[in-house]
């Protein structure tokens, strides 16, 4: 993996001068992406805050080929993009020698929901392509509404605090898990640790095979916290293993948990500075903070299960 | 070598495919269509083609599959029918709009509810402002013959728009015909090498694609498409003749058949059109000037045509195989009531809306709609616009 | 009407507004960056980079959303005004408590 100073030295494919909010996390990923990508990138994008704030006519903020076309089918597109690398190949009419990345990245509403089909057909079907979704845990674009990522308890414009009901109910989707059962390469990543996720990037890229990176992706408007904290979430989110960084190899068999932080701090460090889950700091709330740690917990153990059966993979 | 050999109307379309061998076909099995896809898939099994085959997970991801291969500069088709097409609405517009030169070819079937997998046109009927070229065949030769004119008018460098080749279900996708079938040599190189203008993989001179466009812009983008549209008749025609140069077979935009002289004259599409011919060539013999007017190009609409052929006819029957609930009257009733509109020409006009759901069209059928229109003509006087075929509890 | 269409996937001139027969193919625009679109003015306030106290880690660099640090020949020389929106992470993330702070005010 080069170092920073090498990395600062190569051209950022994805400009400023998009319109994604102050602090937006998700041009920090995509520059992470797009700098490990070991191939001449090809992006798809489906719809949301990433693609409608960085390619709003005459302007773009792409300087690889991208390509947006719904919100649902980001996967989908990038199979055909994939079929044709192959069938032009095969017809002799691409250079043998050329390479591409062809990458997916979409929010977790095109991603863990409306996409979900698309996702699991790309996978099945092995095509070469990598899917990373930039988590943000709600559908931003519309508004902050709830998703299948969106944690527990938290607030959204779907899922409202009230004397009624306190936030979401549910628990999120472990997608990445999901993911995984398709045999295909699947890593969980977080943008704060930028040299994991692109070590993930670059092996996912290389992988003769389907991939999946799932990135923690703190939005300051969403998530209510401001702006100049993206990054400092996202540490406190993987410090407290709400969002571990991991990853799935040897076709869904074998977890390597890639970072254990020394002192596991309490969930509510990272909920705190978050206005989303300000209900769960007040009287008579304990109860969520408890139910947000135990489901935390009981998924860390499992996934340490996982690795620890892995280990002689 | 040519040679002509039974095929069905699926099997005339996957043969062409096999042919045109594209760069890529993503398709999902539906009734009527699954024969194609089925017929092609057997064609990669064996070699007989170099496409990468993407079976999707479904309809959906079929037409977004295609925009992403197109989009990437490869020869591009589908196939579908009904419901399938329905999923596939939203990408349709998007095909049309990103101006992706992918071909379809949809077999007709009603759309649900109540389901039901036989024909009429509801399906792309109800596409047909998505933006695509629709062509709509007769019979399984003119399937095979409008597959492959297909590939050259979408990817002309002129148009460059999708287009939906169109067939009735099971009248003509299971219904075997006798078939000429063209040289593989002939078909590839009348359809040439594709050139794609937008092509994702050319990495050296990046594009971005499918951009937000908000108000400022979005109208002139949206014409700009629509004049593709208009004019690709032109490039329609154009191919067409060319194709009967070379192999003896050519449509037109329209055609007007025992028109010429016509008092009475059915406008219909699709499989109805035999049926009509033979009832007007019966009605010939007995004195009466009937003719037939068959629209197989539907969009772009044939104004200019379509309103010259009907000049002079006392009384005409738009006869079509869906509904449009609520509105004034079926889809290409209203049409052809606008081009006659468009060109001053006035003609007594009334719909038919028949077969829906399958319900065959016989030929004494068409003969009542044949006799409502020599009333009309005789009397000059339009008794009831809008009329349905063998509906029971109708009258 | 026949009109002349220019459809080419061509740079366009971002300040005028062309007719529908200048817009290109599917509204395909060259993928060039948008680093002529300024955002600086969405600032509030807005961050000071001491050359002297910088260890030019590249930290900011990696985690700045705009792609406002410039860099060159591996090393901080500033900040893009034109594209900074002054969110605050390279400060925030900076490990040197002086190399990178935020001051009150978008305007430099
Ligand atoms: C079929 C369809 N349904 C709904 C929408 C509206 N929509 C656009 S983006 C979006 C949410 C995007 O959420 P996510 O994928 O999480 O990305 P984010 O905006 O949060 O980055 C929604 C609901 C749409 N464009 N298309
Ligand atoms: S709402 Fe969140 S994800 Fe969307 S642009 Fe703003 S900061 Fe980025
Ligand atoms: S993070 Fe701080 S020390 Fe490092 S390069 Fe940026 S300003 Fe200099
Ligand atoms: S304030 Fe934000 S946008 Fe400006 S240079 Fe720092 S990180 Fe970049
Ligand atoms: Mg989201």
């Amino acid at each position: 993996m080069a170092s920073l100073k090498e990395l600062s030295q190569r051209e950022i494919l994805f400009t400023g001068g998009h319109r994604l909010c102050a602090g937006c996390p998700a041009p920090i990923v995509v520059k992470q992406v797009l700098l490990a990508a070991p191939h001449a990138p090809i992006v798809v994008n489906p719809t949301c805050c990433l693609e409608i704030s960085s390619a709003v006519f005459p302007y773009t903020a792409w300087k690889v080929p991208y390509y947006h076309n719904a919100f649902e089918n980001a996967a989908a597109v990038a199979s055909g993009i994939d079929a044709a690398i192959t069938a032009l190949r095969r017809r002799g009419k691409l250079d043998e020698n050329k390479k591409f990345s062809v990458i997916a990245i979409g929010g977790d509403g095109g991603t863990y929901d409306i996409g979900f089909q698309a996702l699991s057909g790309m996978l099945e079907r092995g095509h070469r392509v990598l899917y990373v979704c930039y988590d943000n845990g709600a559908y931003m674009n519309t508004g902050i509404q709830r998703s299948g990522a969106t944690p527990y308890g938290a607030w959204t414009t779907t899922s409202h605090v009230g004397d009624a009901q306190k936030g979401k109910q549910q628990h999120r989707k472990d997608l990445a898990w999901i993911a995984a059962a398709h045999g295909a390469y699947v890593a969980n990543a977080s943008l704060h640790n930028w040299r994991d996720l692109m070590r993930k990037v670059e092996k996912a890229l290389n992988y003769d095979g389907p991939s999946f990176i799932n990135v923690q992706a703190p939005c300051p408007r969403g998530w209510r916290f401001p702006e100049d904290k993206t990054v400092e979430i996202a540490r406190l989110g993987t410090e407290c293993c709400f969002y571990p960084l991991y990853e799935v190899e040897d076709r869904g068999r074998k977890w390597v948990i890639n970072y254990v932080p020394r002192n596991k701090i309490p969930v509510t460090e990272y909920l705190k500075p978050q206005g989303r889950f300000a209900h769960f700091f007040q009287k008579g709330n304990e109860y969520l903070i408890e139910e947000f740690q135990a489901e935390v917990d009981r998924r860390w153990e499992h996934l340490q299960r996982l690795a620890k059966m892995s280990e002689d993979l | 070598m040519r040679k002509t050999i039974g095929l069905t109307g699926d099997g005339a379309a996957a043969e062409a495919m096999r042919q045109i061998d594209p760069d890529v076909v993503a398709a999902y099995p539906i009734t009527p269509q699954t024969e194609i896809v089925e017929r092609f898939a057997e064609f990669v099994a064996e070699g007989s083609v170099h496409t990468e085959l993407v079976t999707v997970e479904s309809e959906h991801s079929a037409m977004s599959a295609c925009c992403g291969s197109s989009a990437a500069g490869a020869r591009t088709i589908t196939c579908t029918s009904s419901q399938g097409l329905a999923l596939m609405h939203e990408m349709l517009y998007i095909a049309a709009g990103n101006r992706l030169p992918i071909v379809l070819i949809n077999v007709n079937r009603t759309l649900s509810a109540p389901i039901n997998i036989h024909n009429d046109q509801s399906d792309s009927l109800g596409s047909r402002d998505a933006g695509w070229i629709q062509l709509y065949c007769e019979g399984a030769q003119e399937v095979y013959d409008t597959v492959i004119q297909a590939v050259r008018i979408a990817e002309d460098r002129s148009v460059m728009l999708p287009v939906m080749v169109c067939l009735d279900g099971f009248v003509v996708s299971h219904n075997v015909e006798p078939i000429n079938v063209l040289d593989d040599q002939e078909v590839k190189d009348f359809v040439g090498e594709f050139r794609p203008v937008i092509n994702l993989l050319d990495t050296e001179n990046p594009i971005s694609m499918g951009n937000l466009t908000l108000p400022e812009y979005f109208f002139e983008h949206k014409y700009a498409q629509a004049y593709a549209l208009e004019q690709s008749k032109p490039v329609i025609a154009k191919v067409d003749k060319e194709f009967g140069e070379k192999f003896g077979r050519s449509y037109g935009i329209i055609e007007a058949y025992r028109m010429d002289d016509a008092e009475i004259a059915i406008v219909t599409l699709g499989s109805m059109v035999g049926t009509a011919r033979v009832v007007a060539d019966d009605l010939r013999q007995q004195g009466i000037k009937a003719g037939v007017l068959k629209i197989r190009c539907y969009r772009p609409f044939p104004i200019d045509e379509v309103a010259e052929a009907l000049k002079g006819v006392k009384a005409a029957a738009v006869m079509e195989k869906a509904l449009s609930p609520g509105a004034p009257g079926p889809a290409v009733f209203s049409d052809v009531l606008g081009a006659l509109y468009h060109k001053g020409v006035h003609v007594n006009l009334i719909s038919y809306v028949a077969g829906l759901g399958g319900r065959d069209v016989p030929a004494k059928s068409i003969r009542r709609v044949y006799e409502h229109l020599q009333k009309i003509a005789a009397s000059g006087k339009v008794d009831r616009i809008l009329n349905y075929l063998d509906l029971r509890g109708w009258q | 009407m026949t009109v002349q269409i220019n459809d080419a996937i061509r740079k366009l001139d971002k300040k005028s507004f062309p007719a529908w027969y200048e817009i290109p193919l599917g509204g395909t625009l060259v993928a060039e960056g948008s680093t002529d679109y300024h955002t600086g003015s969405w600032r509030t306030k807005r961050p000071i980079w001491n050359a002297e106290e910088c260890s030019h880690c590249m930290i900011c660099w990696m985690y700045c959303p705009e792609t406002a640090i410039k860099v060159e020949n591996g090393k901080v020389v500033g900040i893009d005004t034109n594209l900074c929106k002054g969110c605050g992470i390279c400060a925030n993330e900076c490990p040197r408590e002086k190399a990178m702070t935020m001051a009150p005010g978008g305007e430099y």
